[in-house]
């Protein structure tokens, strides 16, 4: 939905997407993106919460909602704002930390969402679960990368951190106890 | 006598009604005292309403560049302008009851003439001149503005500096109750600025008081703000209330925050990058979603007016 509104801004249905419709479109593509991983890592403690088992079968769907908006992040990036100049894009991977950090979240993201269907989660097994363990890694990335690009205000990349110490936190304490 | 160039319909006219009315009416707060104050005596008793939020004796400049200006809407939504609020969009929107009359500014420091003097003053004695300059911000994105303003140089020159004047510092108002803004951290305020003395002379700086011939908006820095168009945007401050002629290197806000980021001199340079971001190309706001990044110029493309300033300085470890 957030998509479908951008597109809209786009061509000026339902907004407008200010002076600078590349940055526009890359925070809010970002944000997300981000707030989908979040979302995605709050299902397990809702789910201890409120005891409410369904909630597991919507997981998936929304870490696909994650890898589609971070990957439009990255295409607006790599086709609009890069304009596919290689030798720029390989010098910014390279040499720009915060864009190597979230290339890596990425590549991350782009392994799950091609292991993410049932047969291929059986055939996998246990690699399974380690490899989809990484969307705590994704979410630390995510995090790192934004607040790393921001030039003085931290507060955005601030929120996203308190809220992603929650839910990782969350699962710290929980296995301890059950220990 | 208003002289203009070319075309006869502005670009401001073209913008839609709504949005002219609209703006008309914002600024009518501080224009119409601006507007009968700046214009001369004869013209004030019968200038018609409507050109009022005008400013009239615009004299144009050689200076100027014939490139395609950005919009009214683009310059006046676009903004970086901390002191009300840090997105792109917010200074349009948290400035609006921003009152920039009565305004003064204070000179002060070594030079022969000093003192705090009431905005109409200040500006009286100097041509007022229509500036079309290329603006490159540090993030990498560029507009073309039609600034109206007075001549710097002309300026420091009125208050006579003494020798020891090396460099010329600026310093915004600090006023949270007015400037919203500042009521969180995001920078130290007041915001400050500063030029060496030879760049404060140099024929291209500019004090801005007005923007397409009109009146400049609040959230464009209004009532004056500095415009140095071969250093990369921040070090346009805006809302000047002091001016000071000092000895040494004086503090400059984004340099105090980051200093590994953002130095002193702040000149255009593909070649320097800042540590996050390459510097070699912009991109051209109003060009378009799909349109390519233009190459950086160095000095902003105004390296016949300014280069000789920096024949000596290693322009990688002055940034």
């Amino acid at each position: 939905m957030p998509f479908g509104l951008a597109i809209g801004d786009l061509f000026g249905y339902t907004g407008s997407l200010g002076a600078n419709p590349v940055e526009e479109l890359q925070d809010r593509f970002g944000n997300w993106g981000l707030r989908f991983v979040m979302i995605t890592l709050a299902i397990t403690p809702l789910r201890k919460i409120t005891g409410k088992v369904w909630l597991l079968r919507f997981r998936r769907m929304l870490g696909l909602f994650a890898f589609f908006y971070v990957l439009m992040h990255f295409l607006n990036w790599l086709i609009i704002d890069q304009g596919v100049l290689w030798s720029a894009i390989v010098e910014d991977l390279v040499e720009r930390p915060f864009i190597t950090l979230g290339f890596t979240g990425l590549v991350l993201l782009t392994a799950m969402a091609i292991t993410s269907t049932n047969g291929i989660r059986r055939r996998m097994g246990k690699g399974w679960d380690k490899l989809h363990y990484s969307v705590y890694v994704v979410g630390i990335l995510g995090v790192w990368h934004y607040w790393w690009q921001v030039k003085s205000d931290v507060t955005e990349p601030l929120i996203y951190a308190v809220i992603l110490a929650v839910l990782l936190g969350f699962r710290l304490i929980t296995r301890r106890r059950t220990r | 006598m208003l002289i203009r160039k070319s075309s006869d319909i502005r670009p401001s006219e073209i913008t839609s009604e709504a949005n002219y009315l609209n703006r008309r009416d914002f600024m009518r707060g501080g224009a119409v005292a601006a507007g009968s104050i700046l214009a001369p005596p004869a013209l004030g008793a019968v200038v018609p309403e409507d050109i009022r939020d005008r400013i009239p004796g615009i004299v144009e400049s050689d200076f100027s560049t014939p490139e395609t200006q950005n919009s009214y809407e683009d310059i006046t939504t676009y903004n970086n302008y901390y002191e009300f609020g840090t997105g792109k969009a917010d200074p349009a929107v948290y400035s609006e009851g921003f009152e920039p009359r009565p305004w003064t500014i204070t000179v002060d420091g070594h030079a022969g003439k000093t003192g705090t003097f009431d905005f109409d003053d200040f500006i009286k004695p100097f041509d007022v001149e229509e500036r079309i300059y290329r603006m490159r911000c540090v993030e990498a994105w560029s507009m073309v503005i039609p600034w109206v303003g007075i001549s710097l140089a002309e300026l420091v020159k009125s208050f006579k500096p003494t020798s020891k004047a090396k460099y010329v510092a600026f310093e915004t108002l600090n006023d949270r109750e007015r400037m919203p803004g500042q009521r969180r951290r995001s920078l130290a305020w007041p915001y400050r600025e500063g030029l060496t003395i030879e760049e404060a002379t140099n024929p291209l700086a500019i004090l801005a008081v007005g923007l397409y011939g009109e009146v400049l908006p609040n959230q464009n820095g209004a009532p004056i703000r500095l415009v140095v168009p071969w250093k990369y945007g921040f070090k346009g401050i805006k809302g000047i209330v002091r001016i000071s002629f000092v000895e040494d290197m004086p503090p400059t806000s984004w340099n105090v925050s980051q200093p590994r980021e953002y130095g002193f001199y702040a000149n255009v340079n593909p070649k320097v990058s800042h540590p996050r971001w390459s510097q070699a190309r912009e991109r051209r706001i109003g060009a378009g979603l799909f349109a390519d990044k233009i190459p950086t110029q160095k000095y902003n493309g105004y390296g016949e007016q300014v280069a000789h300033l920096y024949k000596d300085l290693d322009l990688r470890r002055n940034f």
